[in-house]
């Protein structure tokens, strides 16, 4: 609170708590003082998040949502727009970015136990927002209405249209229409511009909300608020601002020289950030030869497509079971707070078996990765099926490897 | 006014309240989940769709499209006829129930171009001879998206993604014409 009585922010305090909001959040909210790169994806979310807004709302202004209009208005943003090619470069390669930034950040989380109690709901939010991101990208990539554009989401709709009995009628419902047509990518648009991103930011907000409510973490797994200076600041804590704040900005810098190197000379990533059929309109009577994903989808993608066989005698098929893999693919990072019974939060007082399973994981991610964007064989086939039993196995076998695995003392002080 | 309350009333007055709350709740949700629904304008562009069969020769397929879906038309030779009994044991579902070319008429077969594994358009393959993805071909379907095969009258190949065989559009013939789409 302002010691001046009469002042302007005292005035504004009594109306709005500002001053009592901007110190918990900001100049006296305790942070770590020592952390590693990986805890900077955080600061670099929010700030792609924002240029995927701004660039976004421009966009919008000069996009139409419609089956006639919405390849040529992209060409008319890319070609008659004054700086309209950056727009949507920038928004192309912000879903990358997006995507890239979010893995690293939920490896992080997995690596020092962000997860653990009592951020568990910090965890759930993120989740939460790695599905809705998934949704948005997906929204997103069927607006330029270019051929792949076109049969990758008629790929994903037909998923729904693999659950039993209710699946025609629901893919139906979703598309608006028999097939995937311009009705359905009016929705898509109201969808990817209103509905994903509102609930993105409520949930980036009760992420941050929960986040400050049970502090940062660490690379050690030291629980800095054991002890404090005679002011109750954490003797192993600095406040966010100056500190944090400060400390980001380097990091945003490097993060945009690379960024807009590719935005400048890389835009569409040899084919993997922006896909070549997807510089054709969209044809309904002639798919692509090979229909790949775009590459931050292309480990959940080559999941789905490793499950090769149903359960014939419980009437599921082939298709249905990939279905219910992939999503439970994504599900499965949901409940990872309740996976793990370790003493310990960090990877590095962890046992050798944690160790393993964190490698395991991340070699079966980028391997799935690789396969999902290859077409398919029977060798990949196999590899990908490999992968998906390594990539599920850390997580299944967690409650028992975190619970008899030896674990390291963790240090009293950071 | 009384102080008092009545915890009964309450009670009573907070679940009428509250269930009048989700009847409307629900209400509204009817017409805006129903703006979902296929507009009539989609319903009306999903009508039949009429083809002269006399254009086509034996041997060759012609792609029409019905609700903004390939349909494919295969005129079988004599010798795919004879071939396709003899794939049965390679098939998941031999659909011997559907008759041999699982089709209202015995020339042609009228299939939806559209894989049932996930959505991509089988490429047609009718010649005889030995394949990449299949050393003893005996003409039929190949997706190239994700390797699944299917026979002449679009009956899918074990061992591979798409789970059931190519869907047969409700059709019938009217002499030498072809009409796709649900009997007007």
């Amino acid at each position: 609170m302002s010691d001046k009585k009469n002042s302007f922010m005292s005035w504004l305090d009594r109306r709005l708590p500002v001053t009592e909001n901007l110190e918990r959040h900001l100049t006296k909210h305790p942070v770590p003082k020592k952390v590693n790169f990986f805890y900077i994806f955080g600061a670099l979310l929010m700030v792609v998040f924002m240029v995927q807004v701004v660039t976004g709302i421009w966009l919008m202004m000069f996009y139409t949502n419609t089956e006639e209009g919405a390849f040529a208005s992209v060409e008319y943003i890319m070609r008659d727009v004054d700086y309209g090619w950056l727009m949507r470069y920038m928004h192309s390669t912000g879903a990358s970015a997006f995507f890239l930034l979010m893995y690293f950040h939920m490896f992080r989380g997995l690596l020092y136990g962000s997860y653990q109690k009592p951020k568990e709901l910090v965890w759930l939010f993120g989740c939460f927002l790695l599905f809705l991101l998934m949704a948005e990208g997906f929204l997103g990539y069927v607006l330029p209405w270019g051929q792949m554009s076109y049969w990758a989401a008629n790929v994903i709709l037909s998923l729904f249209g693999a659950i039993p009995f209710i699946g025609p009628d629901l893919q139906v419902w979703i598309q608006g229409d028999y097939v995937l047509s311009g009705i359905t990518l009016s929705r898509f648009f109201a969808l990817h511009v209103v509905v994903v991103p509102l609930l993105m930011i409520a949930l980036v907000v009760f992420h941050i909300f929960a986040l400050h409510e049970v502090g940062a973490g660490n690379p050690e797994g030291v629980d800095i608020e054991k002890h404090r200076d005679e002011k109750g600041m954490p003797l192993d804590g600095a406040p966010f601002h100056p500190y944090k704040t400060f400390s980001a900005l380097p990091a945003i810098g490097i993060f945009f020289i690379v960024f807009f190197a590719i935005v400048f000379f890389a835009p569409t990533g040899g084919g993997y950030f922006i896909e070549k059929p997807n510089f054709e309109e969209a044809d309904f009577l002639k798919t692509p030869e090979h229909i790949a994903p775009v590459w931050y989808y292309a480990p959940f993608y080559s999941i789905l497509r490793a499950v090769t066989f149903g359960i014939p005698f419980l009437g599921i098929t082939s298709k249905f079971l990939g279905f219910i893999i992939f999503a439970a693919s994504i599900a499965i990072l949901f409940v990872v707070p309740w996976l793990d019974r370790s003493n310990v939060q960090s990877i590095r007082y962890k046992g050798i078996y944690s160790k393993v399973a964190m490698v395991l994981f991340a070699a079966s991610f980028v391997t799935l990765g690789y396969l999902g964007t290859k077409p398919v064989n029977e060798m990949r086939t196999l590899i990908a099926q490999i992968c998906t039993v390594f990539y599920f196995a850390p997580f299944i076998l967690m409650p028992i490897y975190t619970k008899y695995e030896k674990t390291k003392e963790v240090p009293d002080r950071l | 006014m009384s102080e008092k309350v009545d915890p009964k009333r309450r009670k009573a007055l907070l679940i009428t309240s509250g269930v009048m709350g989700a009847v409307t709740v629900a209400g509204f949700a009817v017409p805006f989940l129903s703006a979902w629904n296929p507009s009539e304008k989609a319903k009306a562009m999903g009508g039949s769709v009429k083809f002269d069969l006399t254009k086509l020769d034996a041997g060759a397929m012609a792609v029409v499209e019905w609700r903004r879906t390939p349909i494919f038309i295969v005129h079988q030779t004599e010798q795919a006829k004879q071939n396709l009994p003899k794939l049965n044991e390679k098939m998941v579902d031999p659909a011997l129930e559907e008759g041999l070319l699982r089709s209202a008429n015995d020339k042609f077969s009228v299939l939806k171009g559209v894989c049932t594994h996930l959505s991509c358009a089988p490429k047609y393959h009718p010649e005889i001879e030995p394949k990449a993805w299949d050393q003893e071909w005996l003409g039929g379907f190949f997706c190239p998206c994700h390797g699944s095969k299917f026979d002449l009258a679009g009956r899918v190949y074990k061992g591979v993604p798409a789970p059931v065989n190519l869907e047969v559009p409700p059709h019938t013939f009217e002499g030498d014409t072809l009409i796709i789409g649900d009997a007007v």
